[in-house]
């Protein structure tokens, strides 16, 4: 039986379950305070275990249109409805192998089935496994809200915080530019079967613009970009022949990463003790570097 | 990693009940009767999801209750106002500690948890008030409108402080000391290892969480419905709690969906009672998760430092330790938990001197409870470990050093006890090493190996590292040190025109153990009769006692088989006399009797001539002596000993951990169900992988983080490794009823160590933590 009781006087607007992408931009308009909810993998966790009490709710899930995926431009349009399982086929695989590979470790079938592409990324919980790889990708957000279907969010200024949706605005579709080339998505964890990321790293490579993209996860608030050791390595592949680099090398892309997103303390004022990082933490280091000298690596391969 | 009742002996193998791969050793076709595979009777509903557990029971005007539970770990209690709660529309009551009218206590023991905290609450989810309302969200927002004043104190956390800390309870915080003195304490080897181990706080995590139902009665007392796995105990508190007689107070048991020992439901069933009592109405209660893992006991988290001398050939001389268990804010189970750590701290070996102190002490930390092989499991961790560090100091393969020191039927342990029982150590040992190995993944296709990390994980199989490890270890089977083990049984035949059929009643719980299905059998073997039913428990039987310590087997057990052989005699002894033989010269078998000659026949439908037949008996084993005050004392009546070995593979990189295959070989005493004991084993070892490698829950100052089943990290199908079950040693412990061994305890006790022990051979690194933390398995550089 359920246990969630109804608290507004006004039950009838409780739900919206929109058919089509005006329609729900239409009830969230009406409802601004309403919470558009897709698989309800983490949303309605959070509501079983008191968090959070939405005021209203507009279900997603009879948004066919935002179920699927298109090209456009040399991109990939993404609908947000899409499903962990449906990314981790293999016709999506041959697309964006990263982002497949994250769909695949991100949970047991049951919450693959249910949660969405979309959730994913709004509920931007550190550990959100398709996170790191579109920040890799330098993924976009198409954001639908009441002036139309216009605005273009970059995901990391979304996750940074640099930019947020805006009352009535729902996440409608992520552009994912199409690389044809290898990428890899890692991920660190403390059991064999499904569990959160302690850390993970998506590697992708973009052979037009001669750029290797690299972003790990889980160990900070948002997906962690390590410029610096990009540029460095992609200035050593042999972008018109074999690609592989030499062992030392991806050695010290990983540690180059791995110091990049769990840096050294500040050293203390004059004739301090340098403050050590605690075990877990270098462990953690020392976890982030492997998984980057590994995806690297592989894509190089 | 939990037991589920029925659904476990259900587990079956692909190659079914019958001879294969999986079959145990032992194994034998018969339908029905001892060593036979019968299923559990209520196995299909339970798989079926149909079985009717607290969780889904209704009455007619059900209300809903919430309990609210402390924020802090340590906080003095100024002022409770439940007026605004109990204003809100749809709540009926609400109570606090003022409204607990007998004894303040609810454990089984003294001093432990108060019903309600009264003036202060010593751990965090500590129960301070509860509300019954008419709907479950309206008596949620109802506990949360209760407006409680803390003055938060500073909480003691870490049990080394706790000697020195200000008391946490008018009892003090040192709940016992065991100083074990046993040989000559100054005793010294030539070499000398020292270690210092810790082992976490490993969770029951039930399958089904905390339920209960609570029907008020017209006499005034109240109807518990609930998974208890000790029904009268729990009566008897709760009657002294609510100044109840005993009469007034029943207790039913349902289905129990997971019990690691005991289920801590008391904390639940009190405040449940109360509002009954309180608004004349029934009133229900299922525990979320969050609750669940806030309400009930833990594993003692222990920390132990030991120093082991030898002789050059890696002969024992002494064992020096020191243990420090954590029982959390209330004594709870620690003493007995500590009896049992003390008294196994060397493990199944001779060791003629031994220095051992035991101390359990109380914090602010979460309460620790009983869960299976509590005391054993801790100290074989840590033992383990210290013959793995012995045997590299010398030279010697770990298993050989561990194969010259075994003990053997007539050893002492430390305690001074003979051990008399069956105690088949060396061969245990010699045949998990004398096991096949699992495949290397280079002689399978690649696809084939499920590296560390998991099939969509980091693993890379150049930084993978295989490790082999062994164990051996030990635990008692009944309650120690005195406890009075009696059980009561009744055996009914009642022969009728559908046919014979035999019940048993017993206020032994079903609680995976396999009780239901062994009485049944047991029936069936002795009475010859087929159909035979296990009545449902309450607390209007005779009291049998805690489900926990395997002990049903063994007093449970033994009393339906006295009951069921005196109604065979008063079945037999018209047709003995009236044949003149001796009731012995006659047998029963699939519904007939037949004489020893062979002229007498008939069947047992025809000797009932439609009466009912009854019996009751009882079953006490040998008493028990507490430990003194140098830990010396005959304090256990059964050992049950077992041997593993386990394969692991490491991605030393990454200090990810994956178990390969468990080997083990137990001593069993004799095989009662072949199916019911294979599933009982492998799901003990299961629960020993989830200890070794993940399972512990997290405290931040006396805070549990992250109560629910993603931050505490049980085995997944991918992390149950293959377990081979190589050898049950088949050696009947002739005090015990059918000779037979309780199965369940022995391998959570040995299994973690046995992985430390592997993951120790594959990085080169101590191991000496309890679960293994990623950080410690990297291999060295």
């Amino acid at each position: 039986m359920s246990t969630h009781a109804p608290h507004a006087p006004d039950s009838a607007r409780l739900v919206a379950l929109p058919a089509t992408l005006d329609e729900a931009v239409a009830a969230l308009a009406a409802e601004p305070a309403a919470v558009p909810v897709a698989g309800g993998t983490d949303l309605m966790a959070a509501v079983n275990a008191g968090l959070l009490r939405p005021a209203a709710l507009v279900g997603l899930g009879r948004l066919a249109e935002l179920r699927g995926w298109a090209y456009q431009d040399g991109h990939a349009l993404l609908g947000a409805c899409l499903t962990h399982s449906r990314m981790s086929r293999p016709d999506f695989a041959a697309l964006i192998p990263a982002l497949a590979a994250a769909a695949r470790s991100a949970g047991p079938p049951q919450v693959r089935n249910a949660g969405t592409l979309g959730g994913n990324i709004i509920s931007a919980a550190p550990f959100g496994d398709t996170l790191p790889v579109l920040a890799a990708l330098e993924a976009t957000l198409l954001v639908a809200g009441p002036e139309g279907e216009g605005r273009q969010i970059p995901v990391s200024h979304l996750l940074a915080g640099r930019d947020r949706l805006q009352p009535g605005e729902l996440l409608a579709h992520v552009r994912v530019p199409l690389l044809h080339a290898p990428q890899t998505f890692l991920k660190a964890t403390s059991r064999t079967g499904p569990a959160r990321a302690q850390a993970s790293v998506a590697v992708v490579l973009d052979p037009v613009r001669r750029e290797v993209r690299c972003a790990v996860g889980a160990v900070a608030p948002m997906p962690l970009r390590p410029l610096d050791a990009e540029r460095w390595v992609a200035s050593l592949v042999d972008w018109d022949g074999e690609r592989g680099l030499a062992p030392e090398v991806l050695t010290a892309f990983g540690d180059y990463v791995g110091m990049a997103c769990i840096p050294d303390p500040q050293p203390a004022g004059e004739g301090g003790e340098p403050p050590q990082l605690p075990p877990a933490v270098l462990h953690m280091r020392r976890t982030v570097a492997t998984l980057a000298r590994r995806g690297l690596g592989r894509a190089l391969a | 990693m939990t037991d589920t009742a029925g659904p476990a002996a259900v587990t079956v193998t692909p190659a079914g009940a019958g001879a294969g791969p999986g079959a145990a050793p032992g194994e034998r076709h018969r339908p029905h009767g001892l060593g036979s595979s019968l299923p559990a009777a209520d196995a299909e509903t339970k798989a079926l999801g149909t079985y009717p557990y607290t969780a889904d029971l209704w009455a007619e005007g059900l209300l809903w209750a919430a309990v609210l539970r402390s924020p802090h770990p340590h906080a003095r209690i100024k002022r409770i106002d439940t007026s605004a709660a109990a204003a809100m529309p749809g709540v009926r009551a609400v109570v606090t500690h003022e409204d607990v009218a007998g004894e303040a206590g609810l454990g089984r023991r003294p001093g432990a948890r108060p019903a309600f905290a009264a003036e202060v609450v010593r751990h965090h989810g500590e129960p301070v008030a509860a509300v019954a309302a008419d709907h479950p969200e309206t008596a949620r927002l109802a506990a949360a409108a209760v407006v409680v004043e803390y003055e938060v104190l500073d909480p003691v956390t870490d049990p080394e402080k706790s000697f020195e800390a200000a008391p946490l309870h008018p009892e003090g915080n040192l709940i016992r000391h065991i100083p074990l003195r046993h040989g000559d304490p100054g005793a010294a080897g030539e070499v000398v290892v020292e270690g210092l181990y810790r082992v976490g706080r490993q969770d029951p995590a039930p399958i089904g969480a905390e339920a209960v139902l609570a029907v008020p009665r017209p006499d005034g007392g109240v109807e518990i419905y609930t998974a208890s796995t000790d029904p009268h105990a729990d009566r008897d508190r709760i009657a002294a709690c609510l100044g109840l007689t005993e009469e007034q107070v029943k207790v039913y048991v349902t289905g129990v969906p997971g019990a690691l020992g005991d289920r801590e439901d008391l904390s639940f069933q009190l405040p449940l009672a109360l509002l009954a009592i309180h608004t004349g109405s029934p009133v229900k209660l299922t525990a979320t998760r969050e609750e669940s893992f806030l309400g009930h006991g833990h594993r003692h988290p222990t920390l132990l430092r030991y120093a082991h001398h030898a002789d050059r050939e890696g002969k024992l001389i002494k064992v020096e330790a020191q243990l420090l268990m954590d029982a959390g804010a209330y004594a709870e189970d620690a003493s007995e938990a500590l009896a049992a750590a003390v008294s196994f701290a060397a493990g199944p070996y001779v060791v003629p001197n031994a220095v051992i102190d035991g101390w359990a002490v109380r914090t602010n930390n979460p309460p620790s409870g009983y869960l299976r092989g509590e005391g054993a499991m801790q100290v074989c961790a840590a033992y383990e470990g210290q013959m793995d560090k012995l045997a590299a100091r010398l030279g010697i393969d770990p298993a050989e050093l561990r194969a010259r020191n075994v003990l053997a039927t007539g050893d002492a342990l430390p305690t001074g006890q003979t051990v008399t029982c069956p105690a088949p150590v060396a061969q245990l040992l010699e045949a998990v090493r004398s096991a096949p190995m699992p495949a290397l993944p280079k002689d399978g296709p690649v696809e084939d190996w499920l590296l560390p990390g998991g099939p969509d994980g980091a693993g890379e199989p150049g930084a993978v590292r295989r490790g082999v490890g062994y164990a051996l270890g030990m635990v008692h089977q009944l309650g120690a040190e005195g406890t009075d083990e009696v059980s009561t049984a009744t055996v009914k035949v009642d022969g009728t025109a559908e046919g014979t059929v035999a019940t048993v009643l017993c206020a032994a719980v079903e609680t995976g153990q396999g009780f239901a299905t062994l009485a049944r059998q047991i029936v069936q073997e002795v009475l010859g009769v087929e159909d035979v039913q296990v009545a449902p428990v309450d607390t209007d039987q005779p009291p049998a006692g805690p489900g926990g310590r395997g002990r049903h087997t063994w007093v449970s057990a033994g009393a339906v088989e006295r009951a069921a052989k005196m109604v065979r005699t008063q079945l037999l002894q018209p047709l003995a006399t009236k044949f003149g033989m001796s009731v012995e010269l006659l047998s029963i078998a699939d519904g007939k009797i037949t004489s020893y000659d062979g002229v007498l026949s008939t069947t047992v439908a025809e000797a009932l001539e439609g009466k009912e037949l009854w019996a009751t008996a009882q079953c006490r084993p040998h008493p028990t002596e507490r430990l003194n005050e140098t830990g010396q004392g005959d304090a256990f009546v059964g050992l049950s000993f077992a041997a593993v070995r386990a394969v692991v593979d490491v991605d030393v990189e990454l200090g990810a951990v994956r178990v390969v295959e468990m080997a083990i070989a137990q001593d069993v005493g004799r095989v009662l169900n072949p199916r019911q004991l294979r599933a009982r084993i492998e799901a003990g070892v299961i629960q020993g992988v989830g200890a070794a490698l993940t399972e512990h829950l997290r405290v931040a100052r006396g805070v549990v983080r992250r109560p629910d089943l993603s931050g505490y990290a049980l085995p997944t199908a991918l992390d149950a490794p293959e377990v081979r079950i190589v050898k049950l040693a088949e050696e009947r412990d002739v005090v015990a009823p059918f000779g037979a061994k309780s199965a369940g305890a022995v391998p959570v006790v040995v299994s973690p160590a046995a992985v430390a022990a592997a993951v120790r051979a594959a990085t080169g690194r101590p191991v000496n933590r309890l679960p293994i933390r990623p950080q410690s398995a990297v291999g060295a550089p």
